[in-house]
């Protein structure tokens, strides 16, 4: 078998990865092995994203970027097209941007789009509610689709509290 | 620079803690941006520079890292480098081409910061044996205080922005290095490796020539950062390591009831290689390592302790060789030194 980098030498190092129930295979040359850094465990290699990425960017999402084709971000002045390419974002603006194609992309690569874990400390008190709310919404989604009616009223009572505090 | 550093042994490969026959080390790593700023693979070479200012002396006003050592890329050597990844410092990554990364190490190793890699920050925490809750508190601690100084940027919905969507949220990879002789002798851990997949964690072996896998020595990770809170990640891995070390120490028993002679065999072999031979190459080592690693975890062997077994398995490492002895050298020059630093060492 020949590397899969530089198709001349035979493979000697083969690296394998499950991802999401996937497997994603690597045969490199020894050399090619050790430019991406996978020479031992120690050194603390990082699997290629750009593979793993065009394993999840499938063509639907890639078609839905297209109609954003001329969009950059302005902060940056990233594409969704460069970042298909590159898999790295150009700045923290650009989730705003290209929100919804990410949304869809996040959902794939983590099974949520929803961040539920800490706060930095500044964000802490105004976020709470919000929080809350993005949850218990999604508890009544699980309700009713489960047909647990019951259930669904009672979240909807607790949402519907949340806002008055607000207010 | 680091000649004094390769002569200890870093504290996460102490052989201290829960499991560390089979646990080698628990690591977390938190990735944060500077809000404003382009993420360091776009941003120019003014961007970068002025973020390792800010980085830098955010880390002095941190009461916790007081004493640490703070360098930069461009005071670094190839070796230097190398050292580096080796000691798990920093990463593949931040060896390529782009000026203006900056390392911060702190004292004992314990907590470290990557600069400008592919995020404007990596903090890792890492501890010896399975203790991956401390290694997210000295993580968490550090990330805490540095907000004082920065303000990381951050999204309601999709928490801690990163410059690969792998990454978002909370921003953490938690991790275990675990060695798993008897499940890779019984041929079980391609189920195993499996099993782990489908509860979201990845499994990562490194492979050499051959089907062996290098040193028995696997990481596992989780793989998903947004949708659950770091708590939950942790116990997850926790859990799921707990397992996998009652199903290492299942199949060892198995091998021992089943070829006790061979694999005792095999383990004064080992020994015997690392305590005579003249040259050794450095995937040798790791695979000869981890029969005596097996041979203590099974009381076939008294010493050497786990302690040295693990400093033995940095100090063999071709970048470590080098500054050790303080001097460049080639592989074959590399191969006898490394032979007689071992034999010295476990004949001490």
């Amino acid at each position: 078998m020949l590397c899969q980098d530089c198709g001349k030498k035979e493979a000697t190092v083969h690296l394998t990865q499950i991802v999401n129930n996937e497997k994603v295979t690597l045969d490199l040359c020894d050399e090619c092995a050790e430019k991406r850094g996978f020479h031992s465990p120690l050194q603390g290699a990082s699997f290629p994203l750009a593979e793993f990425l065009a394993s999840i960017m499938d063509k639907e999402l890639l078609k839905k970027s297209k109609n954003h084709a001329g969009q950059r971000c302005p902060r940056c002045g990233i594409a969704f097209s460069d970042f298909g390419k590159a898999g790295r974002l150009g700045c923290g603006n650009c989730y705003k941007v290209f929100r919804d194609e990410l949304r869809e992309l996040l959902r794939k690569i983590h099974g949520s789009d929803l961040h539920r874990g800490k706060i930095p400390p500044a964000y802490g008190d105004v976020m709470k509610p919000i929080r809350e709310e993005k949850r218990l919404e999604e508890e009544l989604q699980k309700a009713i689709e489960a047909e647990n009616f019951e259930m669904a009223a009672q979240i909807r009572d607790k949402i519907k509290g949340l806002s008055r505090d607000k207010g | 620079m680091f000649e004094d550093m390769a002569k200890r042994s870093a504290s996460w490969l102490s052989g201290q803690g829960k499991s560390p026959e089979i646990v080698l080390s628990s690591r977390v790593r938190l990735a944060r941006n500077i809000t404003t700023f382009p993420f360091p693979p776009v941003a120019d070479t003014d961007t970068r520079e002025k973020v390792l200012s800010y980085v830098e002396s955010a880390i002095d006003k941190t009461g916790h890292l007081k004493e640490g050592t703070f360098c930069t890329s461009g005071e670094l050597t190839d070796l230097d480098m190398s050292f580096l990844m080796e000691r798990h410092l920093i990463s593949p990554e931040f060896l390529k081409g782009q000026s203006s990364r900056g390392l911060f190490v702190g004292k004992n190793e314990s907590v470290s910061i990557m600069v400008n890699e592919e995020d404007h920050l990596r903090i890792q925490a890492i501890r010896s044996g399975l203790d991956i809750r401390s290694s997210w508190q000295m993580a968490n601690k550090t990330d805490d205080q540095l907000t004082h100084s920065l303000e990381f940027d951050y999204d309601p919905s999709f928490g801690y922005l990163t410059s690969c969507p792998t990454n978002v949220g909370t921003g953490m990879r938690a991790s275990v290095l675990v060695h798993l002789p008897g499940l890779v002798l019984t041929r079980e851990i391609q189920k195993v490796i499996g099993r782990i997949s489908k509860v979201g964690l990845t499994v990562r072996g490194f492979y050499g020539e051959g089907t062996d896998v290098l040193g028995n020595l696997f990481q596992i990770s989780n793989q998903a950062t947004l949708g659950r809170s770091e708590e939950d990640i942790i116990g997850d891995l926790e859990r799921v390591t707990q397992q996998i070390i009652e199903y290492e120490q299942n199949s060892r028993t198995t091998l021992y009831k089943d070829a006790k002679e061979q694999i005792e065999d095999k383990i004064w072999r080992s020994l015997g290689i690392l305590t005579h031979a003249r040259v050794l190459t450095s995937s040798e080592v790791m695979n000869l390592l981890s029969a005596l690693r097996l041979g203590i975890g099974m009381k076939t062997l008294a010493r050497p302790p786990l302690g040295l077994i693990n400093e033995l398995l940095l100090l063999s490492q071709p970048a470590h060789l080098q500054k050790f002895y303080g001097r460049e050298m080639n592989s074959n020059e590399r191969d006898s030194v490394r032979a007689e630093l071992i034999r010295s060492k476990l004949n001490e």
